[in-house]
């Protein structure tokens, strides 16, 4: 269909305006309803275009009929269609989850979560750096509202520092912006991607200049090193569908990093040929370390989850700084993988510390869990996923990562980082199972509600996704091999998506 | 003209950017302000700076870029409603946490924590 690209736009934000309107937006039954048939909505028109990408190639959507790079096109190829499915699953679950009671907490919820899905596909299909920026804000603007829903002091802190934050990084994309407009004349991707080359002297170092404000704003986002201060709170902070929802926020960062980096100052930017590279590759070394450190030093479930999100966008980032064909497969894989596993985390860490009283989901001796089988093998599977461990997809996606390095002193840096990474995790894991689960004091709480059946539901989904991604993990690598050569070929992620231009 | 504009972009950034390391909300919601101003000037000085030259072809004998001034109008919108949220939110920040520091809680001064453990000694 020659709109599916921009279906999955168009649907949250429908979606989402229609419950704004009166006979909705007064009844939280019927808000709730429309917000699950949205979702389902979304999901199915996504893996469509999914589905159209992988037989028919790359798609363009030209809004308005205006051509590129004088208008703004939406780019749906093999990476941006995986990632918006990606996001849709993952909406659809948490959304699930949600209305088990979760969104009673304040008004809009569902409203705001359409369309921060709405900024999030935005982010992903568009093929114009300033939109980009746009959509960012669209994603920010909701994504301040949903974190501060349900109130309390914590949240009120941790979003006042979210909030600053990401003004300031709005500044400097915009900065960063007007720079490369200034130099290039242009801000359509591919357009950009073809005319950089063509840099020299002192035009390309104001480009230079430009291109690492953009990447200091992607990092802030992706959580890299000296930017990744708020992550931590903010995540353990947020309501459990909340910073379900976040998981997939890093990961926007991490993509433009991977597009901007690998298809404008890739391998054909002339003078300013992969200038990321060199700042990439110790921050990437370093969130790692950071995020291990955090790991082992966690208190609680939630904390440890948001703590493990630093750590895969290291992993990812590391895989950005490799910068060939394979690590960028190999991130992809890893970036579904760690989306889904540490969103189905923090939907856990919610219902083990309802289940708790006041330990909540803090690691201390507690009483009993109401639904102790339900709880003890979901946090096993969730668990042994993210420390990577077989049969689960987090050990095909380090296996990859591993495998993606190309030279020794590449290896000798990633991989003992990575190994002793995952060593940590498995420790704070176990220490987190034993304690959760086998220390107890005192019979269960009578007052702690079990889960719900559409909980449960979210929760499994989540999971569903580790085994899922290792039985297909052929079919799934080889498309992520193809998306990541096709991102890393300038002919058709750059010279292809605008018309009438050849090499 | 250039070297005027230059200053003023570069005198608005740096006043914004000391006013966003301040501790307190008000100051900081101020810097965030001037920061988009400097923003909004800057990305309209990237289409470079002409005399006499309208945005639309025809009009006049030289002509403009017209793409910065739709960029900048975009910039104004979204940091004018990034402003009030941010605004509402300290107010909220204010109410919740009881002072308008952004770390939530006021820094002891040296004066009170040296006074503080002479009363212990004593």
């Amino acid at each position: 269909m020659q709109h599916l690209s921009i279906f999955p736009i168009l649907i949250p934000l429908l979606f989402g305006a229609i419950m704004l309107l009166p006979p909705i937006s007064r009844d939280i039954n019927s808000q709730r309803i429309s917000s699950v048939i949205g979702t389902l909505f979304l999901l199915i028109s996504s893996a469509l275009l999914l589905y159209q990408i992988d037989t028919t190639g790359t798609e363009l959507y030209a809004l308005g009929s205006w051509q590129a790079p004088f208008g703004i096109v939406l780019v749906a190829d093999r990476v941006s269609s995986l990632l918006v499915l990606l996001t849709s699953f993952l909406g659809f679950a948490v959304m699930l989850y949600a209305i088990a009671g979760k969104d009673k907490g304040g008004a809009y919820f569902h409203p705001l979560f359409m369309f921060q899905l709405m900024g999030i596909n935005g982010a992903f299909l568009t093929g114009d750096i300033f939109n980009l920026f746009v959509f960012f804000e669209v994603l920010l603007i909701a994504s301040y509202a949903l974190l501060i829903h349900a109130g309390g002091k914590q949240k009120t802190q941790a979003t006042v520092h979210y909030v600053i934050l990401n003004l300031v990084g709005s500044s400097l994309f915009l900065f960063g912006l007007g720079i490369l407009y200034g130099t290039l004349g242009t801000l359509n991707m591919a357009d950009m991607a073809i005319k950089v080359g063509q840099l020299q002297g002192e035009n390309a170092t104001l480009a230079k200049t430009g291109a690492l404000f953009l990447l200091v704003v992607f990092g802030l986002k992706a959580a890299m090193l000296p930017m990744h201060f708020w992550l931590p709170k903010t995540y353990a902070s947020a309501s459990a569908p909340v910073a379900a929802l976040f998981a997939i926020m890093t990961k926007v960062g991490l993509y433009s990093i991977f597009r901007v980096y690998t298809v404008i100052f890739g391998e054909h930017a002339g003078e300013l040929e992969n200038i990321a590279t060199p700042w990439l590759w110790p921050l990437a070394l370093l969130t790692i370390t950071i995020g291990s450190i955090g790991v082992l030093a966690s208190p609680s479930v939630r904390t440890l989850s948001a703590n493990l999100v630093i750590v895969s966008s290291g992993s990812l980032l590391a895989c950005a700084a490799i910068n060939s064909v394979e690590a960028t497969s190999a991130a992809l894989y890893y970036m579904v993988h760690s989306t889904l596993a540490s969103a189905a985390l923090f939907l856990l860490a919610d219902l083990i510390s309802r289940q708790r009283g006041q330990a909540e989901d803090r690691f201390v001796k507690s009483r009993m869990f109401t639904q102790p089988k339900l709880m003890g093998f979901a946090f096993a599977i969730v668990a042994l996923s993210l420390v990577g461990m077989p049969p689960f997809s987090g050990f095909v996606g380090k296996v990859m990562i591993l495998q993606a390095t190309q030279s020794s002193v590449q290896t000798m840096w990633v991989w003992p980082l990575i190994l002793i990474g995952s060593l940590g995790a498995l420790v704070t894991f176990s220490r987190a199972g034993t304690t959760l689960f086998w220390r107890h004091s005192g019979s269960t709480s009578n007052d702690a509600e079990p889960a719900s059946k559409s909980e449960i539901a979210a929760v499994a989904l989540l999971l569903l996704a580790a085994p899922v991604l290792v039985v297909f993990g052929g079919a799934i690598t080889e498309y992520t091999l193809q998306a990541a050569t096709a991102l890393h070929d300038i002919q058709s992620s750059a010279y292809d998506l605008i018309p009438g231009v050849s090499r | 003209m250039e070297g005027l504009y230059a200053f003023c972009v570069g005198l608005l950034t740096a006043c914004g950017i000391f006013l966003t390391l301040r501790g307190r909300s008000f100051s900081v919601v101020i810097g965030l302000t001037l920061l988009s101003y400097a923003v909004n000037l800057f990305l309209f000085a990237s289409g470079r700076l002409k005399l006499n030259a309208a945005a639309v072809l025809g009009e006049s004998e030289q002509y403009s870029d017209p793409l910065p001034q739709a960029l900048v109008l975009t910039a104004i919108v979204i940091g004018f409603a990034m402003t009030a949220f941010a605004v509402i939110l300290a107010m909220r920040a204010r109410a919740d946490l009881g002072n308008d520091h952004v770390d939530g809680n006021l820094p002891k001064l040296p004066s009170e924590v040296s006074n503080k453990s002479s009363g212990g000694n004593k």
